[in-house]
C-alpha cells in the first residue's frame, strides 16, 4: 500500500461523500421538518439524472441540464407532498408505503421512457482531464463535485442560520406544533423543504450521472447510502449530514478497495457501532 | 371470536387440501408460492400488527434461511431436517444480533435502522461471492424428501407447504393470544403504561423480533426448496417492502389477513406479468390505493362492513 493509494482512495471517498451530501442533506431536512421517511428520495436522484441527460443532449449545456432537472424534480416532489403525503400526516407507516409506491412507479416509468441501457451524462470539456498535485493525480470532475457540494452546504448553512426562512425551517424542525402556534405556516414550509430536498437530490443525480452514469436500479442503489448518512449523522441535522456523508464516502471506498467481498459490511458495521453508542446519530438530538 | 376464526381457517385449509389434486400445475405452483410467502407475511405481522414495530428489513431473515438451505443442499447434500434447523436458527441468530441494535429505536428510526440492517444481508449476498455466488445466485436446490416420503412432485410439495404454513399460523396464533402476546399488544397501545405496570418492554419487543425472525427464516428455507434458486433479489429492499404491503393489504394484527394479502399479491404479480411488463407500475398503484382507500386492509375493511 503506497502513499498514492491512500491519497487517491481518500480523495475518491471524499468526492463520493460530496455526492452523497447532495442526496442526504435534502433527505435529512425533509425528515427533520415532516418526520417522513422518504423512500422515493433515490428516485429523485435517478429521475434527476435522466432528465439532466435528456436536457444535456438536447441543449448541449450542462448548467441548463442541472437547472432543468432540479426544477422538474422539485415539482414532482411538491406534487407528492401536496396531494398525497399531506393527507397522511402523522401516519408513519402509511407515508412510508406511499413513498415506496411512488418509487416503484418512478422506476417503471423511467424504464418505459429511457429504456434499460446505462448512459453517462455528457460533461463540459473543462471538467474532463486530471490535475497533478504533489505527485498525485486528481480527476477534475471529482474536484468539481466536491466544489458543488461545498457550495450547496455553505448555501444551506447560510439560509438555515442567517435568514428568516431558515429560522422558520429550524423552528419547524424543533417543534412543528409550536411553530404553527406562533404563526409559522408549517404546511408551506414543508412544501418548500420537500421541493428543496427533491431539487438537491436531482442535482446530485445529474452531477453523479457524469461519472457514475444513469441506469435502472440507481434509485434503490443510492437510497441505502443516503439512509446510512442520515442515520449516522443524525436526522434533521446539517452538520450531521456533512459528517455522515464524508464518513460513509470514505468507509465505502476503503471497504471496496481493501475488502471487496465484505464491502457492504465495512459500511454498515461501523454504522451499527455508532448507533449502539449514540442511538440518535452523531449530531442528532435526543 | 378466536374459535370462529380458527374454524374458518381450518375450513380454508381443508378446502385447499381437497381442491389441490384437481388443480392444473400453474395455479398449484402459485398457491404453493402464496403459502410460502404467506409465512413471511405472517411473521412480519407478528412484529408490525401485534407489537407495532414496522420492519423494513424482513427479507434479511427470509434470505438467511433461504441461503442456508441453498448452500447446504448444493454444497453438502444436507437433508431436510438439518436444513430446516440450521436455516431457521441462523435466521433467528441474525435477528437476535440485529434486534440488539434495532429495538433501542422507535418509530421512524426503527424503520430506517431495519432498512439499513437488511441491506447488510443484501450486501453480503451480493458481494460475498465465494459463499453466495454473488449476483448469479445459487441454482439447483433440489426438492427435499421427508424420510421415505418424496416431496419432489408439485402436489406432495404443496401439501408439505400447506402443513408448514398451517403449523406456522397455529404457533404464531397461540403466541399472540398468550400472556406474552397480550403484553405485546399492550406495548403497542402504550409503551409507558406497560413500563409503569412493571413489564420488561425491551425484552418483550426483543423476543418478538427474534421469534418473528425465526418464522421469516422458516419461510425462507421453504422458499429455497420451492424456487430451487436463491439470489440477492430474494433479500433486496423491494422484497421487504412487498412483505410490508402484504401485511398492510391483508390487515395488520390479524395474521390470516397478511397471509391472504400474500396470496393476492402473488397471484396479481404472476397474472399481471403474463399480460404486461408494467408490473411495477401496477404494484406501485396498489400501494398508493391501499394506503389511501383501505388503510386497515382487506380483513379490516370486511370487519368494518360487518359492524
Amino acid at each position: 500500500m503506497s502513499a498514492e493509494f491512500w491519497i487517491a482512495q481518500s480523495f475518491n471517498g471524499i468526492s463520493y461523500g460530496a455526492l452523497l451530501f447532495l442526496l442526504a442533506s435534502g433527505l435529512s431536512l425533509i425528515f427533520g421538518v415532516m418526520r417522513i421517511v422518504n423512500l422515493a428520495h433515490g428516485s429523485y436522484f435517478m429521475l434527476g439524472g435522466y432528465v439532466g441527460l435528456t436536457v444535456a443532449l438536447r441543449t448541449k449545456s450542462f448548467t441548463v441540464a442541472c437547472l432543468a432537472a432540479a426544477v422538474a424534480i422539485a415539482l414532482v416532489g411538491m406534487g407528492m407532498e401536496r396531494f398525497f403525503l399531506r393527507r397522511l400526516r402523522g401516519e408513519v407507516l402509511g407515508q412510508v408505503l406511499l413513498t415506496i409506491g411512488f418509487a416503484l412507479i418512478f422506476q417503471d416509468l423511467a424504464l418505459l421512457i429511457w429504456g434499460g441501457d446505462p448512459y453517462t451524462v455528457p460533461i463540459p470539456q473543462v471538467l474532463t482531464g486530471t490535475v497533478r498535485v504533489a505527485g498525485a493525480v486528481f480527476p477534475i470532475y471529482r474536484i468539481f463535485i466536491v466544489g458543488v457540494a461545498f457550495a450547496v452546504g455553505l448555501g444551506l448553512w447560510l439560509v438555515l442560520d442567517r435568514t428568516r426562512a431558515g429560522a422558520m425551517i429550524r423552528a419547524a424542525v424543533d417543534d412543528a406544533e409550536m411553530a404553527q402556534g406562533v404563526g409559522i405556516d408549517v404546511p408551506r414550509v414543508s412544501l418548500a423543504v420537500f421541493a428543496l430536498g427533491a431539487a438537491l437530490a436531482a442535482l446530485g443525480g445529474v452531477v453523479g450521472g457524469g461519472f457514475l452514469g444513469v441506469y435502472p436500479g440507481a434509485d434503490f442503489e443510492v437510497l441505502p447510502y443516503a439512509f446510512v448518512v442520515v442515520i449516522v449523522g443524525g436526522l434533521g441535522s446539517l452538520p450531521g449530514a456533512v459528517a455522515g456523508s464524508l464518513l460513509v464516502g470514505l468507509l465505502d471506498n476503503f471497504g471496496k478497495a481493501l475488502f471487496p467481498e465484505l464491502s457492504y459490511f465495512t459500511l454498515f458495521a461501523p454504522m451499527a457501532l455508532i448507533l449502539a453508542l449514540r442511538p440518535t446519530g452523531l449530531f442528532g438530538r435526543t | 371470536m378466536i374459535l370462529r376464526r380458527a374454524l374458518l381457517a381450518a375450513a380454508v385449509i381443508a378446502i385447499l387440501a381437497l381442491v389441490a389434486p384437481a388443480l392444473p400445475a400453474y395455479p398449484l405452483t402459485l398457491l404453493t408460492q402464496a403459502l410460502v410467502v404467506g409465512i413471511l407475511a405472517m411473521s412480519l405481522d407478528m412484529l408490525l400488527g401485534y407489537s407495532g414495530l414496522a420492519s423494513l428489513g424482513h427479507a434479511a431473515y427470509f434470505g438467511v434461511g433461504a441461503y442456508a438451505v441453498a448452500i447446504m443442499t448444493t454444497e453438502h447434500q444436507a437433508g431436510l431436517g438439518a436444513c430446516l434447523v440450521v436455516g431457521v436458527l441462523l435466521a433467528g441468530l441474525t435477528a437476535a444480533v440485529f434486534g440488539l441494535l434495532a429495538i433501542r429505536a422507535t418509530g421512524t428510526y426503527f424503520l430506517m435502522i431495519t432498512l439499513a440492517l437488511g441491506m447488510v444481508i443484501w450486501g453480503l449476498a451480493f458481494r460475498w461471492v465465494s459463499l453466495t455466488k454473488g449476483d448469479n445466485g445459487i441454482a439447483g436446490v433440489p426438492r427435499p424428501a421427508l424420510g421415505a416420503l418424496d416431496l419432489s412432485g408439485s402436489l406432495p410439495f404443496f401439501y408439505f407447504c400447506l402443513v408448514s404454513a398451517a403449523l406456522a399460523w397455529v404457533l404464531m396464533g397461540l403466541l399472540v393470544v398468550s400472556p406474552f402476546g397480550l403484553g405485546l399488544r399492550g406495548i403497542r397501545g402504550s409503551e409507558s403504561r406497560m413500563l409503569a405496570l412493571g413489564y420488561n418492554v425491551w425484552l418483550h419487543k426483543y423476543m418478538a423480533f427474534v421469534i418473528s425472525g425465526l418464522f421469516a427464516g422458516f419461510g425462507g428455507t421453504l422458499w429455497a426448496y420451492y424456487n430451487g434458486f436463491v439470489s440477492p433479489n430474494d433479500v433486496q429492499l423491494v422484497t421487504s417492502v412487498e412483505t410490508l404491503l402484504m401485511v398492510a393489504l391483508g390487515g395488520p394484527g390479524t395474521l390470516i389477513g397478511p397471509a391472504l394479502g400474500a396470496g393476492v399479491i402473488v397471484f396479481l404479480k404472476n397474472f399481471a406479468s403474463v399480460y404486461t411488463k408494467r408490473w411495477l407500475l401496477i404494484l406501485g398503484g396498489v400501494y398508493i390505493g391501499v394506503i389511501l382507500f383501505a388503510p386497515s386492509g382487506i380483513v379490516g375493511a370486511l370487519r368494518g362492513r360487518r359492524r
